[in-house]
């Protein structure tokens, strides 16, 4: 997950997505319309939050649903990236949420206010 | 396609033979399960690392044959 460069031009693409935006969230359908419980758990999350965020709804292509996974080692979906590193799905966000982890990530990716 | 209780505590005991394992059926139809597993596997690794133990333990069932499996790891104390 490290890596600059792949094989696979779908980890390619996620590589660069992650590090041109702070904070990504893949996720089965969109923010404004999450197509999955626990996708829907992690947007409410970070709108209470008031993180801005990019959601990329991997059920639009089936080879980036399936390389996402490969590209983390994560076998679900959503899969939430600050800064360019996987924090976490949908347990991990939300244990962090509770715990008051997450907000300083948040901040210091600067996708909400400190 | 579920997978029954017993046989999933039956994997995960597999893959962590010392852990205290704890899981729910949350919606009674064998697909949605919550585990709880304190292992000292889990010491000092982030939580990734510790779901991800978990993940290579069910060797590829998660996603597939198990839609919904929430995760609670934690080391012993």
């Amino acid at each position: 997950m490290t890596e600059t460069t792949t094989a696979n031009p779908v980890h390619d693409w996620i590589a660069k997505t992650v590090a041109e935006h702070p904070a990504v969230l893949f996720m089965k359908g969109v923010p404004e319309q999450p197509q999955c419980g626990f996708s829907a758990q992690v947007v409410q999350i970070l709108d209470h939050l008031g993180a801005d965020f990019v959601g990329v709804n991997v059920l639009q292509s089936d080879p980036l649903r399936e390389g996402i996974k490969t590209y983390s080692d994560w076998p679900t979906i959503p899969q939430l990236y600050v800064k360019g590193e996987f924090v976490g799905g949908c347990d991990i966000i939300r244990e962090m949420f509770q715990s008051g982890e997450l907000k300083p990530i948040l901040e210091g990716a600067g996708v909400i206010a400190a | 396609m579920p997978i029954a209780q017993p046989d999933l505590e039956a994997i995960l005991r597999d893959g962590f033979p010392d852990a205290e394992i704890t899981i729910e059926d949350l919606a009674g139809d064998g697909d949605h399960y919550k585990a709880r597993i304190v292992s000292a596997a889990f010491a000092g690794l982030p939580r990734v690392r510790q779901h991800q133990l978990v993940y290579a333990a069910l060797k590829g069932r998660m996603g597939g044959e198990l839609h919904a499996l929430a995760l609670e790891t934690s080391a012993p104390q």
